[in-house]
């Protein structure tokens, strides 16, 4: 009897798993079968339209773009410099312990809220308007608290013996975190901050709610420009009644999913690379 | 002076943990003092005292006085300190980077000279007895040497900062027979230049390798002597039982 259960499991797991994964191959292949014929040169390199034949998303594409580097500016710094102190410097006291409970409580704000936010603080409060700024600092806090647990995780993946053979050393703080501690961690760091990215990359709904437009037949050129991005012009398409707009959204939608794997491809690719030099 | 090392009324708590209590105790120059005791027993924490490695744990503290060559570690910069006192660890811990550069660390971060660090990496290997092994191959990475070569590296690691005192926490413990052979030879030929402090939990190698014994227990020093008196003639009855295996 206790075979039968324990095989019963298994293909139970097994069921499982291939249902997760025929959902998304299904999506995946309903994307793919709709939009495919409408991924060409011209769609990434024409602005939206009317005309569903002439549209494309040259404007969302770089919007993206700007706006993951900027947030990528904005973030990493902080959330990493964060990480590095609460793990290498701060005492374990309450207060601490308080900090990292609620940085992971708002890693499960919901993303609207910080829409919300972004849209009191830097859109109205400082004055940024709908900018790309805007959005991207919006953004920079939605992933803060992923960037700093995740980055809390690889630098606590750091064996306390190589800090101590540095201590021993006769090595100060800053050069045991920045000669040992920083570089062990960094392929665990970079990974968790692509993924981390790749989130912000993915959202619509805080920029709906920072009120990132949806029609715009130019790229930005700086900082203070306003904008549009993949997921806004995706929902916008999506919305419209007339058919080709869905097979546009479709395309959209594949645009998206590559960038989205690439960036998950590259992380997967830093951490293989780095994990190799490095084994306790 | 023949002082290294001297303890006064040393006590040393993790948060309410009274793990030190009361150690007097004096190590001589160029001396092996080994200190043994069952798991638990504070001799890992009583030699971290001397370095002031405990401070790096939260909610540690001490009192009482240690002295090293008659000045109080109190006033001297836990940076500088670990300088001049070296220690090896119970599992060897290699940075995960070339032997050159695991080498190289200590002293770069005191600034040697470039041009200097060639010669100094190759006397502390041939120090550490490691020279002959590893000498066409600098540029590897550490981490692909064996436990035993990882630890004599570890061992030049720690001499090449130019330490008078080194400290080795159960240095064996991790290794296999020969290789802890290897090291215990290497402690002998290093007290000529050093003063030695070993933790270990193997009581042939203690009597084996050092010079005075000091058997701890419950955070306690129980006795400590000559090293030949402890094996042969403990004063002490819960020595004796430690000794002959009784409990521990």
């Amino acid at each position: 009897m206790r075979y039968i259960k324990g095989e019963a499991f298994k293909y139970l797991c097994m069921a499982a798993t291939v249902i997760a994964l025929m959902l998304l191959a299904l999506l995946m292949w309903d994307a793919w079968d709709k939009g495919a014929g409408w991924l060409s040169l011209k769609f990434l390199n024409s602005f939206p339209s009317r005309f569903p034949e002439q549209a494309g998303i040259k404007s969302a594409l770089w919007g993206s773009i700007w706006l993951m580097i900027l947030t990528a500016i904005i973030s990493i710094p902080l959330g990493v410099g964060a990480a590095i102190y609460l793990e290498e410097y701060a005492r374990r006291t309450w207060l601490t312990r308080i900090i990292e409970i609620n940085i992971s409580n708002l890693a499960g704000v919901p993303s609207i809220v910080y829409g919300i936010l972004g849209l009191a603080l830097f859109v109205r409060g400082l004055m940024l308007g709908r900018s790309l700024l805007a959005g991207a600092l919006t953004m920079a806090l939605l992933i803060l608290p992923i960037i700093i647990i995740s980055s809390q995780e690889a630098i606590r993946a750091v064996p306390k013996s190589i800090r101590e053979a540095s201590y021993a050393l006769g090595s100060t703080k800053w050069q045991t975190v920045r000669h040992h501690v920083l570089p062990a961690a960094l392929p665990g760091i970079l990974t968790g901050n692509i993924l981390s990215l790749s989130r912000a990359m993915g959202e619509a709904a805080p920029l709906i709610m920072i009120g990132a437009l949806t029609f715009i037949a130019f790229t930005p050129a700086g900082p203070f420009d306003p904008f549009t991005a993949l997921p806004i012009q995706i929902f916008n398409w999506a919305s419209r009644p007339k058919a080709e707009f869905q097979f546009l959204a479709a395309a959209g939608i594949l645009v998206l999913l590559a960038l989205l794997l690439a960036m998950n491809a590259a992380a997967i690719i830093i951490r293989n690379k780095y994990q190799r030099y490095i084994k306790w | 002076m023949t002082e290294a090392i001297h303890t006064t009324n040393l006590n040393a708590w993790y948060g309410k943990t009274h793990a030190l209590k009361n150690i007097d105790m004096t190590v001589e120059n160029n001396k092996i003092t080994a200190i043994i005791g069952p798991s638990g027993c504070g001799k890992s924490t009583f030699i971290r005292c001397l370095n002031r490695m405990n401070d790096l744990i939260d909610g540690f503290s001490t009192e009482g006085e240690i002295l090293i060559r008659g000045k109080d570690i109190k006033d001297t910069d836990p940076v500088a300190l670990r300088k001049k006192i070296g220690m090896v660890f119970q599992k060897p811990n290699p940075f995960p980077k070339s032997i050159y550069e695991n080498i190289a660390y200590g002293p770069r971060i005191h600034g040697i000279n470039k041009r200097e660090l060639d010669s100094i990496v190759e006397s502390s290997l041939k120090k550490a007895a490691l020279w002959n092994e590893v000498k066409d191959r600098l540029n590897d990475n550490a981490m692909e040497l064996s436990g035993g070569q990882q630890q004599r590296l570890c061992i030049a690691r720690a001499l090449a900062v130019g330490p008078e005192i080194i400290l080795f926490d159960e240095p064996c413990s991790a290794l296999d027979p020969i290789s802890a052979s290897k090291i215990e030879d290497l402690m002998i030929d290093l007290k000529e230049k050093y003063t030695i402090v070993i933790v270990t939990h193997n009581m042939q190698q203690a009597a084996r390798v050092s010079d005075s014994t000091a058997f701890f227990l419950m955070g306690e020093m129980i006795e400590f002597g000559d090293t030949k008196q402890i094996f042969k003639k403990p004063r002490e009855k819960s020595t004796e039982d430690y000794i002959t295996g009784r409990f521990g």
